[in-house]
């Protein structure tokens, strides 16, 4: 079995206000979570705002360093105590992909350059390699690399575009890809899209995902294991199936409950008039 | 009653002109909900403006008519011109972030009395507003708070409060709910539920959470490309879409606990999934008011 994603203690706490009158905000508050499997897998972490999980995310991509404790994927420890990962061998290993891929690439550059640049910096391909990584990156999301070659954002919509960042992290093959709110900027209807990449990429191309969302559906659909996230503690973590079909912590029943569905309706208490 | 008649909105940039609104006729029936669905520059939010008599430029209400089926203080029909001077009364505007729509440097009681030809007595409108603001479940405490004191959800509420304090027979609700989370969001619609029940008000509700449309709306408006697709009960429109772009709507919306319908979802994939509609501007009666655009071939994947 390989250590796929583990947090052990995981603490992140950022300091709000003056000198004076500062307060501790514990954005991740003893994170431990294990995911043991020899097939890749789909993680979901899913609560509110303020619930912490974009901190997780930023923390396991090393955008902040923990407080304390620390955090292994498939086997090796990547950020706070005992990590030896040089940037480049880390950035091999985990990949990112951003809420809002029109904020995530330049205006005023190609989108392409951004995927050479990948393919020459972390995977030290040279120009002939990086055009070949390129070229099967892109096929593998769904795109031609004649259509993207040389284009700027503009010239995308929302969901091409995060195919495109989906195919940059793709390029140093990496075995997790971190995707923070990959959909919510998304228009509804093409949501499934991305989903289903992800979906795809896990059973066909062997990687794993850490999916931070706030939709529980699309959750329930594509993950394989979820992490319920409250005020920067973990509240439920389990497989799936398990936790949505039989949510045991109140928050978790709480989140449940409250998704508009299309099967049942809710009843609005009768206001005096 | 709200009769759109051949409405046509369009935009000018530059030399280009685009028509956001291409051709929209419809009536509204007084005392519903109504949800209008459909994705990014559909013409959905250009609608809206255009309803409530927002029109600047670059917009222009290029063609077809809006009437209001209400009447002003002069006693004359409520038109485009005149629709200003309704705002607040009988017709109100809930914007999607509210963070940004109150006031930030006055109190929330102060917000109340801040409307131009309310009540000249300010003790007696902030004692209705208060009994308001009890009635609708919000403490007492947030008339006396500033609008940043407030969390994102009761800054909504205050804003529902505020809209609806005067009774309008119109309320345009676009993106209610989009910042918030689904906790909040659930207490937001059921205010707004509530609300429409006790006044009997026409409320529509822009969103593109079809779970957000079948929870609240009575009747569902669904556009794509500035026309309207389908039109028709809630209900009718759920159980029985007749567009294939209002049955992709609703099949892009994973239930939990239901995976008969994964092999759909598993469909939607690729450039494949991403797909183009034409839409004729004609509507056809499918069902006793269920509308849906004449049926035309799908153009094929869309870039």
């Amino acid at each position: 079995m390989t250590v796929i994603l583990k947090t052990e203690a995981l603490n992140k706490v950022y300091r709000q206000g003056g000198l004076v009158r500062s307060r501790q905000v514990k954005a991740l508050n003893d994170v431990n979570i294990t995911v043991e499997s020899d097939k890749p897998v789909v993680i979901a972490v899913v609560g509110e705002s303020g619930s912490g999980k974009t901190t997780l995310a930023k923390t396991l991509l090393r955008l902040e360093t923990p407080s304390s404790g620390r955090a292994i994927v498939y086997d090796t420890v990547v950020t706070g105590k005992g990590t030896t990962l040089s940037k480049q061998q880390f950035l091999g290993l985990v990949q990112p992909i951003f809420q809002n891929p029109f904020e995530a690439f330049s205006r005023y550059r190609p989108v392409d350059a951004y995927l050479h640049e990948t393919a020459r910096r972390v995977g030290g391909m040279d120009g002939a390699q990086a055009e070949a990584a390129v070229a099967a990156a892109l096929t593998s999301v769904g795109l031609k690399y004649g259509e993207v070659r040389g284009k700027y954002t503009n010239q995308f919509s929302g969901g091409e575009l995060q195919r495109i960042s989906v195919a940059r992290a793709l390029i140093p093959q990496p075995k997790l890809i971190v995707a923070d709110e990959p959909v919510s900027m998304i228009d509804a209807s093409r949501r499934m899209i991305i989903i289903n990449l992800f979906k795809q990429l896990r059973d066909e191309a062997g990687r794993s995902f850490l999916y931070i969302t706030h939709d529980l559906a699309t959750a329930y659909y594509i993950s394989d294991y979820v992490a319920v996230m409250n005020k920067g503690v973990v509240v439920e973590f389990g497989p799936a199936r398990q936790v949505m079909g039989d949510p045991q912590h109140d928050y978790t029943k709480l989140l449940l409950s409250s998704i508009p569905t299309t099967k049942s309706r809710w009843r609005p208490r009768k206001v005096a008039a | 009653m709200i009769k759109l008649n051949d409405l046509k909105i369009s935009y000018r940039i530059g030399n280009r002109v685009i028509e956001a609104v291409n051709g929209v006729t419809l009536t509204i029936p007084d005392g519903s909900i109504v949800g209008i669905a459909g994705e990014s520059g559909c013409g959905k939010s250009t609608l809206m403006k255009a309803i409530y008599g927002d029109i600047q430029s670059p917009m222009s209400l290029s063609g077809g008519s809006i009437e209001y089926g209400m009447k002003g203080a002069d006693g004359l029909p409520v038109t485009t011109q005149t629709i200003r001077r309704e705002w607040f009364k009988s017709i109100s505007y809930i914007p999607q972030s509210s963070m940004n729509s109150l006031n930030p440097v006055i109190r929330i009681r102060d917000q109340f009395t801040d409307f131009p030809g309310t009540d000249s007595n300010k003790k007696r409108v902030l004692e209705r507003a208060r009994a308001y603001i009890g009635k609708l479940g919000l403490p007492a405490e947030a008339m006396e708070s500033y609008p940043h004191q407030l969390s994102g959800g009761m800054r909504q509420r205050v804003m529902i409060a505020l809209a609806t304090f005067f009774q309008p027979e119109l309320i345009i609700a676009d993106e209610p709910t989009t910042a918030l989370d689904v906790v909040v969001q659930k207490e937001i619609l059921l205010l707004l539920m509530e609300v429409q029940e006790l006044m009997g008000n026409t409320i529509l509700v822009v969103s593109h959470d079809m779970g957000v449309h079948y929870q609240v709306t009575h009747k569902m408006l669904i556009m794509y490309a500035g026309r309207v697709v389908e039109y028709g009960d809630t209900e009718s429109v759920f159980a029985d879409p007749q567009h294939p772009y209002t049955k992709m709507l609703i099949d892009s919306l994973p239930t939990i606990g239901d995976d008969s319908m994964r092999g759909v979802l598993a469909s939607m994939a690729g450039a494949g999934g991403d797909r183009a509609y034409r839409v004729e501007p004609e509507l056809i009666e499918v069902k006793p008011g269920h509308f849906m655009a004449r049926p035309s071939q799908i153009v094929g994947a869309a870039a």
